[in-house]
């Protein structure tokens, strides 16, 4: 069994090559004759038939000229595949649902294009290219992603028929990319923020100079806060202002799972928490997460988001 | 294979579709019916003005009315949808009809295929060299086509036909093996088509006046001979074909199914040659007069005529020896003698009468000979191409009004002056003379040689052949070929530019030849010599395809490696880079790929102080041509490498 799980892989690579620069010998190029290569054998063993029927001399000479172009033909159709270097390079992070775009660069070393190489991760989005004399190509291979986590680049056909379409020559490609997949974000509105568990003086000293403006007082804000300066200041209103900090926000908000309708499924519970990491991050607000057995404190780092969505991407899996 | 087969055709790849279609049909106008070439044109251009436009296909309802009409026409003109040209004009329609319909990939690739097919049924009517040349040109076409379908849009017309060139040439070898070493079958290997051979003129079996003036002025080869001692001379070479015994007062035929019982006395030692004869769709071959020395499945009949087992439909190579002296059954069969006396009963009475005066006067026949053949050359007989009309009793009218005639007109006469004097007498048809071709010395024999001359025959002396006509125009039996420009009286200028183009058209004779010979008429037999030269005696076909597979899988490999591991050349200067670096390796320097120049030069700095000088200004010039506003500093950075120690 160990032997034939070998052969298969060996054969059609199911497992992944791993990261290294692939480089596509002999051994990793298949080729038989596709449909055109069947109709032209048939119609060159018709036209045999008819040369010596009727004696054509130069008949035998055309078919014997065509006989020899097909089997240059399987040649160069090998060559189009033979020698190609493949890369793995990055893929950014995709939403469930979303297609995930695994960015691959093919080198071709020869003094000769590469014609017409069909990548293929899943049917429905081929990707052909041509690759030209002695340059580089970067090519991201789409492939559609349904669930959160890690998303496998699945194996990749890279099919040729160039030159003459008598041959079909392709190869296995399983480099070993994944792409973090975040969960489909539902949009509901953000739960209230919570007042800091930090002393004002605490941060203040920092906080202070990173100031960024107003904004209005919701009831949750602490009075402490409160710009009466500023709110003194508008015309005719009862409205406060509060002071907003760039470094540190005297509200912060706590996403929690604990918040999240406990009657839904767990991927939609993490959707919402998703849908609230992107609201949250998009207004600006200093937010954490905290998920049964994980938490991520408040912060306002640049790596806030993608922290909180990777530990959602990872949660439980 | 799981991929979908009908993948649209760009539009960009429609032309050279077109082109490889056009290129494929194009030859086969020239012998197909005007209708036909008619609805291809215009079905060429209807599918030319659909693409121009980008507008919709018409769809298959209309193309399957089109066919089946198409089919109906095509029936109508050849009273059949099979055989050759009924096949033929079908493959061209549905050629041109595939234009109409090129809507995905597999279209496409069934236009090509169809293309080389059709480029097959090209031979059908004629395997010259223009030809061959002319589908080369075509085979090329139709393979950019294919390519251009494969490559997508993005490759430029220049690449797609120097690969398919290349392309091309690579398969050369294979061809050449295939065609050496592929186990050769005579064909047919069925009955043939009534028409597969059609349109082939040559000298007839029967001779009516008239019929081999018709020849005279036709250009065309009846065979080519090669002597393998000298060329006899010209008046010497009677080419023998069908012999006629029989006359109806019109038309001379041969008797048929004779038996053999030739007894040739051979006087003059054989001489050897060998025939090439193009077909001719008759059993009877043409040999000089007296063949002693026969090819395989050949036989000579009684009356000395070499006769195929079949009907030669191709051209085809004979040996033969011959010997041009000889005696030809002086003791004949009764039967035969008296018919060979027979004569319509009542007609040409004056012939009759002079023939009957001459045997009463004459003491022997010899004497009657001669006084017919004095007849024909004092008496204004006047040679021509171009006779009058004849009455019904044609050698009454020939011999005392007109005198006007060529061979067969003389041939005749004679004979019935002869058969009425009691000589038994009879028509030979065949060729006569040759011209031989300086360039490669074959004899080449036309159809404007056909000949016709008779046949005595005498006792103690056998079948003795007279040539008439030689008594009116011995320049037609010295020169082989009558002399229609009198070239003796053209200007100089005009005499020497006939001779210049008689000099090139020997070479192209020469040419198509050569062609003939070593390339279209290599068959089973050839092959087998072939291997035997080359020191394989008794070679079966099974020997033929294990050969080939050998031949074929070292090409095959030969093909792959060297295709295979072409890669780019690095540029001028990296190459003197290299090189530098390799100079600095036999110092037991060795440059790691992260190093750059300037590094790699500090780093010679402190190990090999006495490199850094020289090695400085490699780098400074390699730097320069690299990263330098001056490019074209080669030969600096080729300098300071030459001064390295």
């Amino acid at each position: 069994m160990k032997l034939l799980a070998q052969l298969k892989q060996a054969l059609f690579r199911w497992q992944s090559d791993g990261t290294a620069p692939l480089r596509l010998g002999q051994r990793r190029i298949f080729i038989i004759p596709s449909r055109g290569g069947l109709l032209f054998v048939s119609a060159l063993v018709v036209m045999l038939i008819g040369a010596i029927n009727y004696s054509l001399a130069l008949g035998h000479a055309l078919v014997f000229l065509l006989a020899g172009l097909g089997l240059v033909g399987m040649i160069h159709t090998f060559r189009n595949l033979y020698d190609l270097v493949i890369t793995p390079g990055r893929c950014d992070a995709v939403f469930a649902g979303e297609i995930a775009y695994f960015e691959l660069r093919l080198d071709n070393e020869r003094a000769t294009a590469r014609r017409a190489l069909t990548f293929e991760a899943d049917a429905e989005h081929p990707v052909t290219v041509t690759v030209d004399a002695g340059k580089m190509l970067k090519i991201a291979i789409p492939q559609r992603t349904i669930r959160r986590g890690w998303c496998e680049l699945s194996r990749i056909r890279l099919s040729s028929e160039y030159p003459i379409g008598l041959f079909h020559a392709w190869s296995y490609l399983q480099p070993a990319m994944r792409c973090l997949v975040f969960p489909t974000p539902v949009m509901t509105p953000l739960p209230a923020p919570s007042a800091t568990n930090h002393q004002g003086t605490q941060r203040g000293a920092a906080g202070q100079e990173d100031f960024s403006g107003f904004r209005l007082r919701q009831p949750t804000d602490s009075l402490h806060h409160v710009a009466w300066k500023a709110s003194a200041r508008i015309p005719d209103s009862n409205d406060l202002l509060v002071k907003q900090f760039a470094g540190g926000s005297a509200l912060e908000l706590q996403l929690d799972w604990a918040l999240t309708d406990p009657a839904l499924p767990d991927e939609t519970r993490l959707g919402i928490l998703c849908g609230w990491v992107l609201q949250a991050d998009a207004s600006g607000q200093r937010y954490g997460l905290r998920l049964p057995g994980h938490k991520i404190a408040p912060a306002d780092t640049k790596n806030q988001r993608l922290a909180c969505l990777q530990l959602l991407a990872l949660f439980a899996l | 294979m799981s991929r979908p087969a009908h993948r649209p055709l760009d539009q960009t790849a429609r032309p050279w579709l077109m082109a490889a279609a056009l290129a494929t049909i194009l030859p086969h106008l020239e012998h197909q019916a005007l209708w036909l070439s008619s609805l291809i044109g215009l079905m060429l251009l209807w599918a030319a003005w659909l693409w121009q436009r980008n507008e919709r296909l018409p769809n298959s309802g209309l193309l399957a009315i089109i066919v089946c009409l198409s089919c109906c026409a095509v029936y109508l003109e050849y009273q059949t949808l099979f055989g050759r040209d009924a096949g033929v004009a079908l493959l061209v329609i549905f050629m041109a009809m595939k234009m109409l319909e090129l809507k995905t990939r597999r279209d496409g690739m069934v236009v090509v295929t169809l293309g080389y097919f059709l480029l097959l049924t090209h031979y059908f009517y004629s395997q010259s060299i223009p030809t061959g040349l002319w589908l080369l040109i075509a085979l090329w076409l139709v393979t950019s086509a294919l390519i251009r379908l494969n490559s997508g849009p993005d490759a430029t017309p220049r690449s797609i036909l120097r690969y398919a060139a290349s392309l091309l040439v690579q398969a050369l070898p294979f061809m050449l093996a295939l065609y050496l070493l592929f186990p050769r079958i005579n064909g047919p290997l069925w009955g043939l088509p009534q028409d597969a051979h059609s349109g082939k003129t040559g000298l007839s079996e029967q001779m009516t006046p008239g019929s081999i003036a018709h020849l005279a002025l036709n250009n065309d080869i009846a065979f080519r001979v090669r002597f393998d001692a000298e060329t006899p001379p010209g008046k010497l070479l009677y080419w023998r074909g069908p012999v006629m015994e029989y006359f109806d007062g019109t038309t001379w035929r041969p008797q048929p199914n004779r038996p053999g019982s030739e007894r040739i006395e051979v006087i003059a030692t054989p001489l050897s040659y060998e025939i090439t004869l193009e077909a001719h769709n008759q059993r009877w071959l043409l040999a000089l007069d007296a063949p002693t020395g026969l090819p395989p499945e050949t036989g000579l009949n009684g009356t000395l005529t070499a006769t195929h087992r079949q009907i030669i439909n191709e051209r085809r190579q004979f040996r033969f020896a011959s010997t041009l002296d000889y005696r030809f059954n002086v003791a004949e069969n009764p039967n035969i003698l008296r018919r060979n006396l027979q004569l319509p009963a009542g007609r040409n009475p004056q012939t009759l009468k002079l023939a009957s005066e001459w045997r009463a006067t004459a003491k022997a026949p010899e004497e009657v000979v001669n006084k017919a053949l004095t007849l024909f050359a004092e008496q204004n007989f006047v040679y021509t191409l171009q006779p009058p009309l004849l009455g019904p009793e044609g050698v009454d009218d020939f011999l005392f009004s007109s005198r006007r005639g060529f061979c067969e007109h003389y041939a005749a006469a004679f004979v019935v002056l002869m058969r009425a004097a009691g000589i038994p007498a009879r028509v030979v048809g065949g060729y006569q003379g040759g011209e031989v071709n300086p360039v490669d010395g074959y004899l080449t024999v036309r159809q404007s040689d056909a000949h016709a001359w008779s046949e005595i025959w005498l006792e103690g002396r056998g079948w003795i052949r007279i040539d008439p006509t030689a008594a009116v125009s011995p320049a037609r039996i010295e020169n082989g070929r009558i002399d229609q420009s009198g070239s003796a009286n053209l200007p100089a200028l005009s005499q020497l530019r006939t001779a210049w183009l008689k000099n090139l058209r020997h070479r192209w004779e020469a040419i198509n030849n050569a062609w003939n010979q070593q390339i279209l008429s290599y068959d089973m037999q050839r092959q087998r010599q072939l291997l035997a030269r080359l020191g394989w005696q008794e070679a079966g076909w099974q020997d033929l395809v294990i050969l080939l597979a050998l031949c074929c899988t070292i090409l095959l490999g030969a093909i792959t490696a060297w295709t295979l591991h072409q890669k780019t050349q690095p540029d001028p200067a990296t190459r003197l880079w290299h090189k530098a670096l390799r100079h600095l390796a036999r110092r037991q320097v060795n440059c790691a790929p992260w190093e750059t120049p300037n590094a790699l030069l500090h780093r010679v700095q402190t190990e090999h102080p006495m490199l850094a000088e020289p090695f400085g200004r490699v780098v400074n010039a390699y730097l320069d041509v690299r990263y330098g506003r001056t490019s074209n500093n080669l030969n600096l950075l080729r300098e300071a490498i030459a001064q390295l120690p």
